[in-house]
């Protein structure tokens, strides 16, 4: 492949004869965008609400966050060790959903396309 | 205002003017370690024949390395040092500021990292005008990848002169002149030599250096208080007097602006790190979106142990070093982590925490340097200038001269910058990150409505606005730590423009793609299948 350019009108790129409006209106890309989807936007959204949730108590409430739970471990603390406990699980929870949702569904469309399924008709 | 509060605690140490530690111990280490990474760079750099080659180390790296070349690239001398600092002096708000930094991976992870490695090839600006307007797109793109990486780069070269004043016993101007030149030299040779490869090999390196010497520190510190966190908290609290050091406010709460404030500089850190573009050129160094996913996976788990050592060494600082020695330290608050090295393991510990400190700076400016040329060799020479079809050598000898020009750029901006205040730009930066590529970055992937006119609009938007808004902020005038003290045209008061310019940036995307040209469909098509399947995207490459 050409090193030079990245646009996909390259004489030698293996991906000129698949026509990608027919994969994308597909049932099967219809599917795996949906899965990808309903996954990630949700899961995003969460995890900025409760980051700002956290930020939001620690700036406008240093009182609640100052109450002792163990020795001197306040609230602050454990919820400041809460938000790495959260980024380390959501990591977890979508590595293993795109290993048993997302890849196998992306590896089969491959598959298709890559053996002519989705063949474009030969332009000029 | 901790000062104030800890006026009645006994000095440990008296340490006003005196270089801590042994200087030639700091250096030696220092040395081997450039010793050792020039050999590093010299193998790596004999497979280096492609413009694959060059920019993405031929997408050999596995995901596990990949991870650790992105904590090392990543995790600055700010990071370390400075956080170490702040959460020593500053208390709670200190862990605040860096819990910032790790949740900021989710995005790259859920949104960003194997969307990008499937339809892009060696720059952001592959992406952005994947299938947009080639050329507004790519010119906007490469300012913005510039202006990001340019300002993390001097603020790396100043904090650089700023370190060996506390670690080398240089207190010179002129010494640490000569230093700064030391580190834009290294800098362009690992970059000329050994490309990408070379590169990721220093950051693998430094990133295991790092980790390594802060976990040693963490467990011996949890060691000395029978590993329970509220003793080692108890006693920072005892040794500071302050109990308030527990508690969130010490920093950001001072008035109402110092707390949106610090809501803005947290906005910009979660939305501005996936929208680096040294951070995520990194992703095109693997073979496979899976890999990518790998990639970004190992990072989050050495970027979070990282930040929760941190914690542990800033409230070990506050307890064993003490508030008033690190703040008569000549470093002041980046001093913390060498005196607690100090404190902990005499000068032989303090030489390795010195060394590794320099160790990160080069990693990360070496890291910043490929970036910038790439985007200005690939984005504007290549595809800009020569409209594509640029001869693939030729546009590896643009990218080696732009890192020539762009390191002596830096020297000369670490030196001018030399006593300035300009911790400010990592925030900049990470602010222009945050509005001017993060919304385009995430429009151009998952929304099929929008244009060439919104991603230009949001690009120039974002980084304008963030740009202009520091320009009238305190940070350049009208208070006594501002860069011109003397002049007062603040007419912004906050310090961070990320809460007015992400959401301008995204509403500016918005805006200019609800009219404009329409765009093409097929290549829409193309990027969208392309994400999520990885079809087409390049591999590694074999030697």
């Amino acid at each position: 492949m050409s090193e030079a350019s990245v646009r996909s009108d390259d004489p030698v790129n293996p991906t000129d004869n698949i026509d990608f409006t027919r994969a994308q209106v597909s049932p099967a890309f219809a599917d795996l965008r949906k899965k990808h989807r309903s996954f990630v936007f949700p899961l995003a959204a969460a995890f900025l609400i409760w980051y700002l949730l956290y930020v939001v108590l620690a700036i406008y409430a240093p009182g609640f966050m100052a109450t002792p739970v163990v020795g001197n471990v306040n609230i602050g603390i454990i919820l400041g060790l809460l938000q790495f406990a959260t980024t380390f699980a959501i990591t977890g929870w979508y590595v293993a959903f795109a290993n048993k949702t997302l890849d196998p569904r992306a590896a089969a469309l491959r598959d298709e396309m890559e053996s002519g399924v989705y063949a474009a008709e030969r332009k000029g | 205002m901790y000062l104030a509060d800890t006026s009645s605690v006994v000095l440990a140490a008296e340490s006003t003017g005196e270089t801590v530690g042994t200087p030639w111990i700091n250096m030696t280490i220092f040395g081997a370690f450039v010793l050792v990474t020039m050999i590093v760079v010299l193998r790596a750099s004999k497979n280096n024949k492609t413009a694959a080659d060059y920019y993405a180390g031929g997408r050999s790296f596995s995901g596990t390395q990949n991870g650790l070349a992105i904590a090392g690239d990543y995790l600055s001398a700010a990071s370390f040092l400075g956080i170490v600092g702040a959460i020593a002096v500053q208390g709670y708000d200190g862990f605040l500021y860096s819990i910032g930094f790790l949740v900021a991976w989710l995005v790259a992870l859920l949104l960003v990292a194997e969307p990008l490695r499937n339809t892009g090839k060696f720059t952001m600006a592959d992406v952005l005008s994947f299938r947009l307007r080639q050329r507004p797109v790519r010119i906007a793109a490469c300012i913005s990848t510039l202006a990001v990486t340019l300002f993390y780069l001097l603020a790396q070269m100043a904090g650089a002169g700023a370190l060996v004043s506390l670690l080398m016993g240089i207190s010179s101007k002129a010494g640490q002149s000569l230093v700064i030149i030391v580190v834009g030299v290294l800098m362009i040779l690992y970059v000329l030599v050994g490309g990408m490869k070379g590169t990721t090999w220093v950051q693998i390196i430094k990133a295991c250096l790092l980790i390594a010497g802060v976990a040693v520190m963490t467990v011996w510190i949890l060691g000395l208080y029978g590993f329970n966190l509220s003793s080692l908290l108890g006693s920072a609290v005892e040794s500071t007097g302050n109990s308030k050091i527990l508690e969130p406010g010490l920093k950001y709460g001072a008035s109402e602006i110092t707390k949106i404030d610090f809501i803005s500089l947290g906005l910009a850190l979660v939305f501005g790190a996936a929208g680096l573009p040294h951070v995520l050129m990194r992703f095109y160094t693997v073979p496979t979106a899976k890999e990518a996913r790998k990639s970004v996976v190992w990072a989050i788990v050495l970027i979070g142990l990282f930040y929760l050592f941190t914690l542990v060494l800033g409230y070990g600082a506050a307890a064993l070093v003490g508030v008033e020695a690190i703040g008569n330290a000549p470093g002041g608050v980046n001093s913390a982590a060498p005196l607690l090295a100090f404190e902990l393991g005499g000068s032989v510990l303090m030489g390795i925490i010195a060394a590794v400190a320099f160790a990160t700076i080069l990693a990360v400016v070496a890291g910043l340097a490929i970036t910038a040329s790439a985007s200005f060799a690939h984005d504007i020479y290549t595809n800009v200038i020569c409209k594509g079809k640029a001869d693939p050598r030729k546009e590896i000898r643009v990218a080696k001269t732009t890192v020539v020009v762009i390191g002596l750029l830096a020297i000369a901006g670490g030196i001018g910058a030399q006593g300035q205040n300009v911790a400010f730009l990592v925030a900049l930066a990470f602010a222009v990150a945050a509005s001017a590529n993060l919304p385009t970055i995430i429009y151009s992937l998952f929304w099929k409505g929008f244009k060439t006119r919104g991603a230009v609009w949001s690009m120039y938007g974002g980084m304008g606005i963030s740009i202009l808004l520091i320009i009238f902020s305190p940070v350049m005038s009208g208070s006594e730590t501002s860069m011109i003290p003397g002049a007062d045209f603040a007419l912004f008061p906050l310090s961070n423009p990320g809460i007015i310019s992400i959401p301008a940036a995204f509403l500016l995307g918005w805006l200019g793609s609800l009219g404009g040209q329409r765009e093409d469909e097929i290549k829409q098509a193309e990027m969208e299948v392309r994400s999520l399947t990885g079809i087409g995207a390049e591999g590694a490459i074999d030697h």
